[in-house]
């Protein structure tokens, strides 16, 4: 139902049911928030979006109020921006200053508004508050000096990743946001997946940075530098460097990494071939013998950490095989050192990811041999935009290059890794290679490319179907765990990415991008799927070779005791 | 209590308000009944105040040297704990009943006075200067020359209704409670009278909510009824937590199944199966007593299931709170009673339609509550005679501070500030009267001059005062209002759930300008007096955007204090300011110390501890202070032992 209201002396027309808020932005109005953020419950804590609505006595949260019939509404009324303008001097009366050295320099929500409400000079000082940094987590910086409270991160931990590893804790002013009983985040029941940083509107949370240590083993002539991209940073960068959002721009980031520095370039897709190669074959062992089922995916390690920490009795059914990044890493130190006669203690590598949880999964001991690191540092996107302008690259004026081998081919199935549901789709379609001797008749499975949060798909394997459930953001994880634990799920694999959306959305990815963003980003892989030649892992040449060479077969020992890993239960909840 | 073959207890009197017909003698009931009220006495009772404010002043030792005495001399007299009469400068008050004899009320009764006293009551002899006066009674003879207790001015400028039986009965007796009339209006309520009928009354006594807001209590329970909803909650608001505010706490603690029966009757009036009443863990006195009161009620039949076979089913839960002052505001309570963390919540929803749980709810104070039964029992009409006309009934007021006596009264509405100010008998002798505060950290200050304004809700926001739940703090000349009201913004600061800006921040800075302006230069650039002035301005400006833009009333009247300082006590901001003066000597940072050249030994003790070298000197002749160097801190004063330091 529509009706009308007055906004600013005209008159507009809205919807019932609609916040103040959305009214007038659909009716292109811009109003100023700071705690507001589409997705997540108003709470009306930073009072920036008021406006004034003619008959009421104070000032009224365009967020959290509904339009009603008749509504005179002020939005920039003097006392409107006055108190505006107020609120905002308040919060930075005793913000630390430092926005040049600032994480967020540039891309701060609070900078922004501040230029917006025309703040130019000091009016309220206060005491500045001394907070602990908080740097015990590899993947996650909290900086509580920086923080507004406008609580976004508590609301994206509780609502939608259900881990409400933060909250609010203390009185007045000295409320802060912490965990429980004030431990740091390594040892809280934070999985890093990193969506706090992504909804910060300032320097409050961000990622840990390991751009100076690789800049410093680059120019460490005695290391030989290797990185590794993951599936999802092709298609995330293009809009950061005004190209369209989502277009591939896979040989532009080889040539700009070799560039950098790195010696050799390879790419976490074809890492993500063997995981399938691994994963689809424990997958039918354990279809077979009917234990442990549903598998559930490993690949993404905030989930695993998920499973560590709040449902430990479910570790028997995750599934042991190592992330896509970690497959390389160990395959790097291992069967590329011996190959390119490179001490692997000379090797250091770095891998470039999407996510903040890698850089904690890079640090895990089951993720180590020999007391070597597979992976010695991961990079955000982030960082790796940082990386490329640090060096003045211009990707325009570069050529394309491929990725080195041994590790340069994948086949499309490891890229698709990136989306939500890719990774099922990969593993669907080598596991009915290897449950029916024959290729699926359209390697594409749609309903796996569905932008929902859970899907269910049921797959024809001859004449039998797999039962696949594949979740991304964590929003109904609880439910679904329910039924897997009363064993009311038919489902043989269940695949979960922490982000919703998979990893295109993920922690470490840039800023500022949307649903929009995001969408186009799938749609590139998806495009990357329909015009690639090799779709499925176990046709990847290369991927033939390092079993033939070394593996022997996937599920052997030696695959086991290379690409595989054991997850232990969590301790923070103790 | 046996009588015959029958035991009488609460049943026996429920059955008798009832009107049921039991197997008991009738006449045995009422006899009961009178002994419960102290009516008849076979032996001597003695009865002792024990409250939170009695006990600060010593009320468990009078009662140990109490029974003590009786134990020493074999004496066959009672002891009963009673609650308080509202006179808490007075406490321990204790009061004896001889047969036959009106009971009469002692003051000030310390342990080793207990014996002096006890001596000469039972031997006809009453000491003068601690009795307080009688209580007045046709079925005992009252003693020669002592007041009734309705002649005392204390007592007669007040109008006790909810008081009424505080301080008089047995808080731990639910039969005392029912002897007195107690339950009468809920089990009439749950026989007689339909839901619509009990909000229907309460509307039309025109009860509004004691806890500052002022909302017609029946129009919010109808809100309330309503509402479709399989679950309803009623949830009585016992987190009294104003600086200077003790009604509630003595209330519950005088005369707690006032409280519960009035709850029940709210639970029953909204429909609600069950009701929590939240209180503070701190307040171990007023828990064990609503502990007590809710077991002996669910004992005596009057909760838990199918109550009185009336179909009506009710749970009371006792919740201790982990005390914080936003829970008194009601979504925050109910976020703590939820289990969350307590800050407000955005409104609407209002709680009516969605609170605890999600389902409806209605929060009321306990005073709003303490009236309930009163009003079902006399009557709307009854209700409506005292007070003003749009702000009906009596108020509940603690009054503490510079006043002679610290108590709490109930007075009708409409009665002037001033009558407040008269039953506490005033400020101390030699004192002038400087400031009233009233309703807590977010009220305001009024002056002397305004003391004629009646009490009612329209006429104290008018005033840019407020009601608050009832906290009076009577100032005199020795307090700095600047100091005061900073004390009620670092309350504030440190109170605020921290939730949205203008209150967290807001008062924060606050804070911070009135401390920079209550101490001296830190150095030279920091606080000069422009610095100190502006904020003097940034304060009001503060002050509006608070309260334009604060998410819950503790924001949004965390100002009012400043704000009504600014107004009526502008020349003692610009005195603190300007002269750097305080002329209450409160702000010690802004003392200037002296050294008396006449009483000056030389000794320089006071030259070595003073942490800036403000003083100076040679041995053995007069040392000065340098006013410049001297930062207030008053070591000096306390160093010297001669006396001969002194401030202005």
């Amino acid at each position: 139902m529509n009706f009308n209201i007055e906004v600013n002396g005209k008159t507009i027309q809205v919807r019932k049911g609609d916040t103040i808020l959305v009214a007038l932005f659909r009716n292109g109005i811009k109003v100023p928030t700071l705690c507001s953020m589409k997705g997540l419950s108003p709470t009306g804590a930073c009072r920036i979006c008021v406006v004034e609505v003619e008959g009421v006595s104070g000032l009224v949260t365009s967020c959290s109020n509904v339009v009603e019939d008749g509504m005179k509404i002020n939005t920039h009324s003097p006392r409107v921006v006055k108190a505006r303008k107020t609120l905002l001097e308040l919060l930075l009366s005793n913000h630390p200053d430092d926005c040049l050295y600032c994480e967020r320099n540039g891309d701060c929500e609070l900078q922004n508004l501040s230029v917006e409400l025309n703040i130019r000079e000091r009016r309220i000082s206060g005491r500045k508050i001394r907070h602990k940094l908080d740097l015990s987590s590899p993947g996650v910086v909290r900086d509580p000096a920086k923080c507004i409270l406008c609580g976004r991160c508590i609301r994206v931990c509780d609502e939608i990743q259900s881990v409400s590893t933060l909250e609010f804790t203390g009185r007045g002013s000295k409320t802060h946001v912490g965990t429980t009983m004030n431990r740091d985040l390594n040892f809280s029941t934070c999985i890093a997946c990193g969506q706090c940083v992504m909804v910060c509107p300032t320097g409050a949370l961000h990622e840990h940075s390991n751009i100076d240590e690789v800049q410093d083993s680059i120019s460490n002539k005695s290391l030989t530098t290797i990185v590794q991209y993951a599936p999802a940073v092709t298609v995330s960068l293009a809009e950061t460097f005004g190209l369209k959002p989502g277009k591939d721009i896979n040989g532009l980031i080889v040539s700009a990494l070799r560039k950098i520095g790195f010696k050799y370039v390879f790419d976490t897709s074809f890492a993500a071939d063997l995981a399938i190669m691994e994963a689809a074959t424990e997958l039918n062992e354990r279809i077979n013998l009917g234990v442990n089922l549903p598998v559930l995916s490993s690949c993404c390690p905030a989930w695993v950490r998920y499973i560590e920490q709040f449902y430990p009795e479910l570790l028997p059914n995750l599934s042991t095989t190592k992330s896509p990044q970690q497959i390389m890493g160990a395959i790097i130190k291992s069967y590329f050192a011996n190959e390119a006669k490179i001490n692997h203690g000379n090797i250091y590598s770095v891998s470039i990811m999407p996510c903040l949880a890698k850089k904690n999964e890079s640090q895990r001991v089951e993720m180590t041999s020999k007391g070597v690191f597979d992976v010695d540092v991961v990079l955000s996107t982030r960082e790796l935009v940082r990386l490329i302008k640090l060096n003045g690259i211009d990707l325009d004026n570069i050529e394309p290059q491929q990725a080195d081998s041994p590790f340069g081919i994948r086949s499309s199935a490891g890229k698709l890794f990136a989306a939500s549901g890719g990774t099922t789709e990969g593993i669907m379609r080598t596991l009915h290679f290897l449950r029916t001797g024959k290729e699926m008749t359209s390697p594409k499975i749609n309903e796996l490319r569905l932008v929902t949060s859970v899907k269910e798909v049921s797959i024809a394997m001859g004449k039998e179907l797999v039962n696949v459930t594949v979740v991304s953001g964590l929003t109904d994880i609880e439910k679904l765990i329910a039924t897997v634990k009363e064993g009311k799920s038919n489902a043989h694999f269940i695949e979960v990415m922490a982000c919703s959306g998979g990893c295109i959305s993920g922690g470490g990815q840039p800023f500022g991008a949307v649903e929009k963003e995001a969408k186009a980003r799938a749609r590139s892989l998806y495009e990357i799927d329909d015009v690639e030649t090799i779709k499925v892992a176990h046709k990847n040449a290369q991927v033939q070779e390092i079993y033939d060479k070394q593996l022997e077969k996937p599920g052997s020992e030696k695959a086991k005791k290379l690409l595989h890993a054991k997850y232990l239960k969590g301790k923070s909840l103790e | 209590m046996e009588s015959g073959n029958t035991i009488l207890n609460a049943t026996s009197l429920v059955n008798r308000i009832r009107g049921v017909k039991e197997t008991e003698n009738l006449s045995d009931i009422d006899d009961y009944i009178s002994r419960l009220k102290r009516e008849k006495l076979t032996k001597t009772v003695v009865l002792v105040g024990v409250t939170t404010s009695s006990v600060a002043a010593g009320a468990i030792e009078t009662k140990s040297a109490i029974e003590n005495y009786i134990a020493e001399r074999e004496l066959d007299i009672d002891i009963v704990e009673v609650g308080s009469n509202g006179l808490c400068s007075f406490e321990p008050l204790m009061d004896v009943q001889i047969p036959g004899k009106s009971r009469i009320v002692f003051r000030n009764v310390k342990a080793n006075d207990v014996p002096f006293i006890l001596d000469g009551t039972l031997n006809n002899y009453l000491p003068p200067d601690n009795v307080v006066g009688q209580y007045r009674s046709q079925l005992h003879q009252p003693w020669m020359g002592i007041p009734f207790l309705d002649e005392i001015a204390f007592f007669k400028g007040q109008s006790r209704d909810i008081l009424a039986l505080s301080g008089i009965i047995s808080p731990a007796s639910i039969e005392e409670y029912i002897a007195f009339g107690g339950y009468s209006a809920f089990t009439m309520a749950i026989s007689r009278l339909t839901l619509e009928d009990v909000c229907n009354t309460i509307e039309k006594s025109g009860l509004r909510g004691r806890g500052g807001g002022g909302f017609n209590t029946g129009q919010k329970w109808k809100m309330a009824l309503a509402e479709t909803a399989n679950q309803k909650y009623f949830v009585c608001n016992a987190d009294e937590s104003d600086p200077g505010a003790f009604m509630h706490r003595l209330m519950m603690e005088s005369n707690p199944h006032q409280i519960i029966e009035g709850i029940a009757i709210a639970s029953y009036a909204i429909g609600a199966s069950k009701a929590y009443l939240y209180t503070r863990n701190r307040y171990s006195i007023t828990v064990q007593r609503l502990e007590n009161a809710i077991q002996q009620a669910y004992n005596a039949g009057l909760l838990g299931h199918n109550i009185l076979d009336s179909g009506f089913s009710l749970e009371i839960i006792l919740r201790k709170g982990p005390g914080a002052y936003v829970c008194g505001e009601e979504t925050a309570l109910i976020s703590s009673l939820e289990g969350k963390r307590g800050a407000p919540t955005l409104k609407p929803p209002f709680p009516t339609q969605k609170g605890l749980f999600g389902k409806p709810t209605v929060v009321n104070n306990v005073e709003t509550i303490a009236n309930i039964p009163l009003i079902l029992r006399k009557g709307a009409e009854n209700f409506a005679l005292k007070g003003t006309e749009k702000s009906k009934g009596t108020k509940l007021f603690s009054v503490s501070g510079k006043v002679n006596i610290t108590c709490l009264v109930e007075v009708p509405l409409g009665v002037s500030i001033s009558t407040l100010v008269e039953l506490a008998q005033g400020v101390p002798k030699g004192r002038k009267l400087k400031a009233i505060q009233m309703g807590g950290p977010s009220g305001g200050c009024t002056v002397p001059e305004k003391m004629n304004t009646p009490i009612d809700f329209e006429t104290l926001k008018a005033e840019g005062l407020a009601m608050g739940s009832g906290g009076i703090t009577v100032l005199d000349d020795t307090v700095c209002i600047i100091d005061t009201i900073k004390f009620f913004i670092n309350f504030i600061q440190y109170e605020s759930c921290g939730k949205c800006i203008p209150c967290r921040e807001g008062s924060r800075r606050m804070y911070e300008i009135l401390e920079s302006i209550t101490r001296r230069p830190v150095n030279d650039e920091g606080h000069n007096t422009l610095e100190r002035f502006k904020g003097i301005i940034l304060l009001e400006s503060l002050a509006e955007v608070m309260r334009d833009t604060s998410l819950c009333g503790l924001g949004q009247t965390a100002p009012n204090p400043v704000l009504s300082a600014l107004k009526s006590f502008r020349e003692e901001f610009e005195e603190h300011i300007f002269d750097r003066k305080c002329a209450a000597s409160v702000c010690r940072n802004l003392r200037t110390f002296y050294i008396d050249v006449d009483k000056c030994t030389g000794c320089s003790a006071c030259a070595k501890k003073c942490p800036t070298n403000a003083i100076i000197g040679t041995p053995r002749s007069p040392y000065f202070v340098v006013e410049e160097k001297c930062i207030g801190c008053g070591v000096c004063e306390t160093t010297c032992k001669f006396g001969a330091v002194f401030f202005k």
